[in-house]
């Protein structure tokens, strides 16, 4: 192991010897502080034109989003967006307690599976923990309720968010997550539209490993 | 270990400037990338104060790096992950290999990732019975053309529509010859498909990282495709290759780097996938690696603190200096001859290969100074040139003819009495010379210039003499 000589070299490089205890308290004071930095004022709005400028930058990045009144209309949103993508209406879906209570049977047509995604499954729906209106960025913190490859495997991606979700920056959505979960989840994605790449001639192609259609389901519930 | 042609500069330059099909690909692609950054910028006041604090917050965590790299290791071992740190390359190259073999691995997934380029990871891996297979599109056709990346964040950038299409059906021959390619989107799937079923079927993946974060013991990837979170999502084992001046202290530090990464690079707000990662699969999840390893390479990173290239550690890779570069426009990146091309390719390669062996490429700059300006960390990328510069001049590197001429013009300015003479008479002669014409198409001397260009001829005057007549600058 290199560990030591690495260390060594750095400090040779920075021409001192391991931080004084005084100054190693300090940047672990700033560790457990995470001071925020400037935060964009593109997001700094009354809670209801948050929600407004996420969906907006949801769509502007080739996502799309439906507002329902309650949890309730959820079926039926998913039920008409399947319809109107003309997609089948098998789902895989997140063992998630907010997306089991939901009232599913009112919707017959639906055949729905929980776990997490296989390679076969063609729409998945995902809960999402938060949303963030500075970019239109969902944030999607693995758990066993929120399993990472419905993000990945399906052709289409559903999320369901509730409005009192969405925050303003990316910051406010850690603290978030820091007071809900507490330690770090194995895996946080920060998923901001469909999958694409620009790799042939530098243009724009969606739908490249993950998700071609990313379909935002935005519950109302702040008020 | 890639074989650098960096020493050959001059001649891969005059090679890019003929290839035609690698002009049309950089007059296609080039001023958009310059376009989509700009209107991403200007869609953000605050973007300017951004770079100021992704520089200090970089600069902070290089003086700080031991402290860094130490309470990070600590947390991807309170999270399940382990930590390889390794010297150079041929460490680095072992580990890896050693984790895929204890891992019975026959396939390896790869995302995108410059380091893994820099130690040559696949060729390692080749050698030993391991195949490993580039996901991400640009370098899954670089694979199959056995090249090098020509952009570190557009791999394939050199390469049009006619390319795509003879190397996948060169390589894909197990599916119908008479297929077509209409648009890129048959391109697009065809991969697609194909790389879905190695996601699947490979025992390890390994990434980059675009960042790690001491507070959490995480490691960043950014893309847009998905195909780095495939890569570390299905297989049993994630190995993260990631150098160590990549550590940065907090979550909001990273923020604040990510806010300035994709603008800068791609000119879009945020990327598609922008995911962290913490150890392995917790109790009860349904997906995620078993083993979580992270490969923490110094290969020339520590040799540069201390020194005058210490500010190039800030590099977050974006590219937006090779996009706006005159020279890489001009030639692309394969000329720069190894991994990383561009203006800062010229400042790295000749610090982490040797001056000796790239000392072409910081003189490959007309210091216009765009790629400083745009510098999402304000590196200042011509005056580490001129630094390489020095060190190639101390060490005897630059050839006979230019540093007798050197000593000569040095001897010459710092004669007043004798530049004023020297500069009066041969501005006089020449503008005498040229004074039909108005310019030389060759010149006793400076073919160097002249062969690629005219000189001006001079107006017959200089500077000194306008300005005195002039009445000393009123």
């Amino acid at each position: 192991m290199s560990k030591q000589s690495i260390l060594t070299a750095i400090r040779r490089g920075l021409k001192r010897g391991p931080l004084p205890e005084h100054q190693a308290v300090m940047l672990q004071r700033r560790m457990t502080e995470h001071p925020r930095h400037l935060i964009p004022a593109r997001s700094r709005l009354p809670h209801a034109q948050q929600v407004d400028l996420f969906v907006r930058n949801v769509e502007k990045e080739f996502g799309s989003v439906a507002r329902v009144a309650d949890m309730e209309a959820v079926p039926g949103a998913v039920a008409d967006y399947l319809a109107a993508q003309n997609l089948p209406g098998s789902l895989i879906m997140a063992p998630h307690p907010e997306l089991r209570a939901i009232p599913w049977s009112t919707r017959p047509l639906l055949e729905i599976r929980q776990g997490r995604a296989e390679a076969t499954d063609a729409v998945s729906i995902q809960h999402a923990f938060a949303g963030i209106a500075e970019t239109g960025t969902l944030m999607l913190p693995s758990s066993p309720q929120r399993p990472v490859t419905l993000n990945l495997l399906a052709d289409t991606e559903i999320a369901v968010l509730r409005a009192s979700a969405i925050v303003g920056a990316y910051e406010e959505a850690w603290d978030k997550l820091r007071a809900e979960i507490g330690a770090m989840p194995r895996n946080v994605m920060l998923i901001t539209g469909p999958s694409r790449s620009a790799d042939i001639e530098q243009t724009l192609e969606l739908g490249a490993h993950g998700p071609r259609r990313l379909h935002v389901v935005l519950v109302e519930d702040a008020a | 270990m890639h074989i650098a042609t960096s020493q050959a500069f001059k001649k891969n330059a005059h090679d890019a400037l003929g290839n035609a099909g690698l002009q049309k690909a950089l007059a296609r692609s080039g001023p958009s990338f310059i376009a989509r950054r700009a209107a991403a910028v200007a869609a953000l006041p605050e973007f300017e104060e951004l770079r100021n604090t992704a520089r200090d917050i970089k600069n902070h965590a290089l003086a700080n790096l031991d402290f860094y790299l130490e309470a990070y290791e600590a947390k991807v071992l309170e999270s399940g992950g382990k930590v390889h740190w390794c010297a150079d390359a041929g460490e680095a190259r072992a580990v890896v290999l050693a984790i895929c073999q204890a891992a019975n691995a026959r396939t390896v997934t790869k995302g995108k990732s410059m380091i893994g380029e820099e130690i040559a990871i696949n060729d390692h891996l080749e050698e030993n019975g391991i195949q490993p297979i580039e996901t991400d599109l640009g370098e899954y056709i670089i694979q199959l053309r056995h090249e090098l990346p020509s952009h570190i964040i557009a791999p394939a950038f050199h390469l049009n529509m006619d390319d795509w299409e003879s190397a996948f059906r060169k390589a894909h021959t197990d599916l119908p010859a008479d297929r077509t390619f209409h648009e890129r989107r048959d391109v697009l799937i065809e991969a697609r498909t194909k790389l879905r079923s190695k996601f699947l079927a490979a025992d390890v993946g390994i990434t980059g990282a675009n960042f790690l974060i001491a507070e959490t013991g995480s490691s960043i990837i950014v893309t847009n495709e998905g195909n780095g979170d495939l890569t570390q999502t299905l297989p049993r084992v994630h190995i993260v290759l990631a150098s160590i001046e990549k550590c940065v202290p907090t979550l909001e530090d990273a923020t604040s780097l990510l806010r300035v990464l994709a603008r800068s690079a791609t000119g879009q707000d945020f990327s598609v996938y922008t995911t962290f990662s913490t150890g392995a699969r917790r109790p009860g999840d349904l997906d995620g690696p078993e083993e979580y390893h992270v490969v923490l390479i110094d290969n020339g990173r520590s040799a540069m603190l201390g020194t005058e290239f210490q500010d190039m550690l800030r590099c977050i890779r974006c590219a937006a200096c090779m996009n706006h570069c005159p020279v890489y426009g001009a030639v692309g990146g394969h000329a720069y001859g190894w991994v990383y091309p561009g203006p800062m390719g010229s400042v790295l390669t000749p610090g982490l290969i040797g001056v000796d062996k790239a000392g072409h490429l910081p003189n490959a700059s007309t210091f216009c100074g765009k790629c400083e300006s745009v510098c999402p960390v304000k590196i200042p990328l011509p005056g580490l040139m001129r630094h390489w510069r020095e060190r190639e001049f101390e060490r005897h590197l630059t050839p006979g003819a230019m540093r007798t001429n050197m000593g000569l013009w040095a001897f010459v300015a710092r004669r007043p009495w004798l530049y004023r003479l020297a500069t009066r008479v041969s501005s006089g002669a020449l503008g005498w010379l040229g004074r039909k014409k108005g310019r030389f198409t060759s010149l006793p001397l400076v073919g160097g210039w002249t062969d690629g260009r005219d000189l001006p001829a001079p107006e017959g005057d200089t500077f000194f003499a306008r300005y005195a007549r002039a009445g000393r600058g009123r």
